[in-house]
């Protein structure tokens, strides 16, 4: 079992390297999403299955959006911002930042042992003793979800709802204020009534 | 770049409303079985994405138009917050589950467990159109490649 989520875990740290250190941008994309399926796999093996389905899920959605939006076949990165000190500095920042939150982990329990084995008023104890009586929902995690901790799901209802009009905002094409303000505003509403009644290819 | 071919149009026709059931099925069982509100939320858009890609925007737009795309994003999220204010008005408790304290249902069947199942598709009809709507913006628009093949910059856009 340790054994299988080890090769994983190398698997997704070459997958991430193979990311970093290639030249085409779909080959990138693609590793991205190996990264991922093997996160996905490791959710799997440690008994999370509403937390695979999601990022199973997401992850293909996600490759889609991407590859979709960037790029054909032949498009390469350029190495701007890859050499010098900003790489240098970048890694000098992430093992401080290690450093600094591996003196954490003499607090935290074993790999594999709950936090409600070891802290005796934990929060989890409630939710799975009172989970099917309170809320009627037999999975414990929708139960949490969406019924202890609704409030947190508000925000990330939340988040999903900013990110998305805000993407949409910043992709439009027309209706932005022009710099001459003679011109007809109509004409912006025309625009935006072309580019998505345009028939045919979108190539 | 893309092949508009027959198999693909045909195939995609086929399986786009099984893809669209099973986005459906994880939404109403969530609080059966693993899944919930996010992730058939995203296998429901991922069907319409399916027609994006095989047959074309203008196909694409007819099976889920713009203007109704913007008002199921936003009635998702109106239909969450509204369930947390009839809780509010029920119960005098924000986010209150209040279905199932004053009428509960028998646990494991499907209309059991209260506002967790109404909060669950409002939250998938919101993410299935919020990613339909991005995935259309980013493929109406697309970033200009120079000769070499590299993104050209993007002060000129």
């Amino acid at each position: 079992m340790e054994a299988l989520l080890i090769s994983l875990l190398i698997f997704m740290i070459i997958s991430a390297v193979v990311a970093l250190r290639t030249d085409e941008l779909l080959s990138a994309v693609i590793a991205v999403g190996a990264v991922g399926f093997g996160s996905s796999a490791v959710f799997l093996l440690l008994r999370a299955p509403d937390l695979a389905i999601t990022q199973i899920v997401l992850e293909v959605a996600a490759l889609v959006l991407l590859i979709r939006a960037t790029i054909s076949i032949g498009v390469r990165t350029t190495s701007a911002g890859r050499r010098g000190w900003r790489p240098v500095a970048i890694a000098a920042a992430a093992f401080m930042f290690l450093v600094f939150t591996s003196f954490s982990f003499r607090d935290m329990p074993e790999f594999g042992v709950p936090v409600m084995d070891r802290v005796v008023d934990a929060p989890s104890i409630f939710y799975l003793e009172n989970g099917l009586r309170s809320t009627g929902a037999p999975n414990h995690v929708m139960a949490v979800l969406l019924d202890f901790r609704a409030y947190d799901t508000l925000g990330e209802a939340t988040i999903i709802f900013t990110a998305v009009f805000g993407t949409l905002t910043l992709l439009r094409k027309s209706g932005k204020k022009s710099r001459y303000p003679n011109e007809n505003a109509s004409e912006s509403q025309t625009k935006k009534a072309e580019l998505l009644e345009d028939s045919g290819d979108d190539e | 770049m893309m092949n508009r071919s027959m198999i693909i149009e045909r195939v995609s026709r086929w399986m786009t409303p099984f893809i669209f059931l099973y986005g459906v099925y994880v939404i109403l069982y969530g609080h059966l079985s693993p899944g919930g509100g996010f992730p058939g939320g995203v296998i429901m858009s991922s069907a319409f994405i399916l027609i994006l890609l095989a047959k074309g925007k203008k196909q694409a737009l007819q099976s889920l138009p713009y203007g109704l795309a913007k008002k199921l994003d936003a009635i998702g999220a109106l239909a969450f917050i509204l369930t947390a204010l009839l809780g509010f008005m029920f119960t005098g408790v924000f986010f209150a589950n209040f279905l199932q304290q004053l009428w509960p249902g028998e646990p494991f069947r499907l209309l059991s467990s209260g506002t967790i199942v109404l909060n669950n598709i409002a939250i998938g009809i919101k993410v299935c159109a919020s990613l339909f709507l991005v995935m259309l913006f980013l493929s109406i628009l697309r970033i200009p490649l120079d000769e070499k093949g590299q993104i050209e910059s993007m002060e000129d856009r």
